[in-house]
């Protein structure tokens, strides 16, 4: 099951499209690398400049296109179910001394848990709780 | 200076194209303009069909990962004799047939009893998969598996229109789908980080009206309450309050409708108001765990003990408040967020103060906090 999973996830850009996208790719380069030979020659006359100009257009817009489709299809295939972590503070029911640590299975609010740290007695679970850490906020003006 | 001739001549040379050149461009423009003419909207919904079908590889991968989850948990904590994975599958495929609604009367204990079958169906399904798994667990399990039901619902409902859309090249089909799927996806998203969440037994944001409730009757001697739900006797402010939750740990609403009947059938009727606390739907723009005050029964589902609470209380003209903590639809499922959880103390404090000031010392309070019990205990 899970093999299928992750073959499904990773099989969505076709063999077709990835050989097209790389062909593009390698006709881009071989555009450019014409264009810069053609530049550099000792004495370019006014027509070989201009090919080496639509060369290096052609090439140029190639490479962009194709790396931006190879990229796109890339990040499309990395599928996975973002999952933050998730906390669990423990206090001891005697001096209040609280203690976070990751959350285990088994864990559950007003379960006993290991003893305290400080002094040894009982503590409790108190708290389970993921923290989410808002990156870039949009800002609205309502 | 070489390349610098070159730059100038390229310059020039692209400034003024040759005039084949001119008339490929030219005739390439009125070629574009004429397919879009044509074919503008059939190309509109073939992009369309592309964004459907990126959603659908999306989901298709939340659904499997459901599955895959419940059947890991399964085998994990069930300790099954045979693979789980044809009767999860079979399982996920299970239908509720709602009452009929052509003559309404009656139809909310038609629905309770319906509910009340396929709950017990589900069980004892779980049970059957995984033995050796106690009552919490199978609790989670119970969760874990309907979470992984919906997911593939979704998925389900959401082929069957890109496939029709595809079929019949309808663009209205696949346009209304497109405009919908964002807010499918949140759904969807939301499902995907519960299924964890059910799995491992973390308390959920729906369980903040639980948390409530819990924290209340921490300490105190706890009781059975029909169905599935635990109640306890506490002094708050010089009033008796009355407080019930589902019981918890494991995954678990409970019948708060029945609960809170019985408690003001114990008591004649003298009960002099209801509270109720729940996690409820927050806007676009609202703050996640802010707490809002109001009236009714704060209850969602399908409606049955919501009904009941309103007919009990309507018997003995029993004012209801409530307490609601807002969270979206993702916070709702997903483990508790720490907002939520902070939120849940500003909560009781509203809820102190609504019975200082509503209420006279020995007067009798019920406080019932309402949502999926699952990580908490009482």
């Amino acid at each position: 099951m899970s093999k299928n999973a992750a073959s499904n996830a990773t099989t969505k850009v076709s063999p077709f499209v990835l050989l097209i996208i790389i062909l593009t790719l390698v006709l881009s380069l071989t555009a450019l690398i014409i264009a810069l030979s053609m530049f550099s020659a000792p004495a370019p006359d006014y027509n070989a400049v201009i090919t080496a100009g639509w060369l290096t257009l052609i090439g140029a817009l190639g490479l962009v296109i194709s790396t931006y489709v190879l990229l796109q299809a890339r990040r499309r295939t990395q599928e996975k179910i973002a999952t933050p972590p998730t906390l669990t503070t423990v206090e001891c029911t005697k001096c209040g001394f609280k203690n976070v640590r990751e959350f285990q299975r088994g864990d559950y609010i007003f379960k006993e848990a290991e003893k305290c740290e400080k002094c040894g007695n009982p503590t409790q679970i108190a708290a389970i709780y993921r923290e989410v850490k808002e990156g870039h906020k949009e800002r609205y003006r309502f | 200076m070489n390349l610098l001739l070159a730059f100038t001549s390229l310059q020039n040379g692209l400034m003024q194209f040759p005039t084949d050149i001119q008339t490929i461009l030219s005739l390439v423009f009125y070629l574009v303009f004429i397919l879009f003419i044509f074919y503008g909207q059939r190309i509109q919904m073939y992009v369309m069909i592309r964004e459907v079908e990126g959603s659908l590889y999306r989901l298709k991968y939340i659904k499997d990962e459901g599955r895959k989850t419940a059947v890991e948990t399964i085998k994990e904590i069930g300790k099954p004799q045979t693979d789980p994975t044809a009767r999860v599958d079979r399982f996920l495929e299970y239908f509720t047939i709602a009452p009929q609604n052509l003559d309404p009367a009656g139809i909310v204990w038609k629905l309770e009893h319906i509910l009340d079958i396929r709950d017990d169906r589900l069980k004892d399904e779980v049970k059957l998969m995984a033995p050796a798994a106690n009552e919490t667990q199978t609790n989670n399990l119970e969760n874990t598996l309907e979470a992984a039901m919906a997911l593939n619902y979704i998925y389900k409902i959401i082929r069957h229109f890109y496939l029709l859309g595809k079929k019949t090249l309808s663009l209205y089909v696949i346009m209304q789908l497109q405009m919908i799927l964002p807010l499918i996806m949140r759904e969807a998203e939301a499902y995907a980080s519960a299924l964890k969440a059910f799995a491992y037994g973390q308390p959920i944001g729906d369980g903040a009206g639980a948390l409530v409730a819990a924290k209340l009757m921490h300490g105190h001697e706890i009781r059975k309450l029909p169905k599935d739900c635990v109640g306890a006797t506490v002094q708050i402010e010089g009033r008796t309050a009355f407080v019930i939750k589902a019981e918890g740990p494991g995954g678990n609403v409970g019948k708060p409708g029945d609960a809170i009947k019985t408690v003001i059938d114990e008591n004649g009727g003298k009960i002099n108001m209801v509270i109720m606390i729940d996690a409820a739907m927050k806007l676009e723009g609202e703050g996640v765990g802010e707490v809002a005050e109001g009236v009714g029964a704060a209850i969602g589902g399908p409606g049955v003990d919501q009904f009941k609470i309103e007919d009990s209380i309507l018997e003995y003209h029993i004012p209801i408040n409530a307490v609601i903590i807002k969270e979206d639809i993702g916070d709702a499922v997903s483990p508790m967020r720490k907002e939520i959880y902070e939120s849940v103390d500003k909560a009781i404090e509203r809820m102190k103060q609504l019975i200082l000031e509503r209420t006279k010392e020995g007067d009798k309070v019920i406080i019932a906090g309402i949502g999926n019990t699952i990580g908490v205990a009482q």
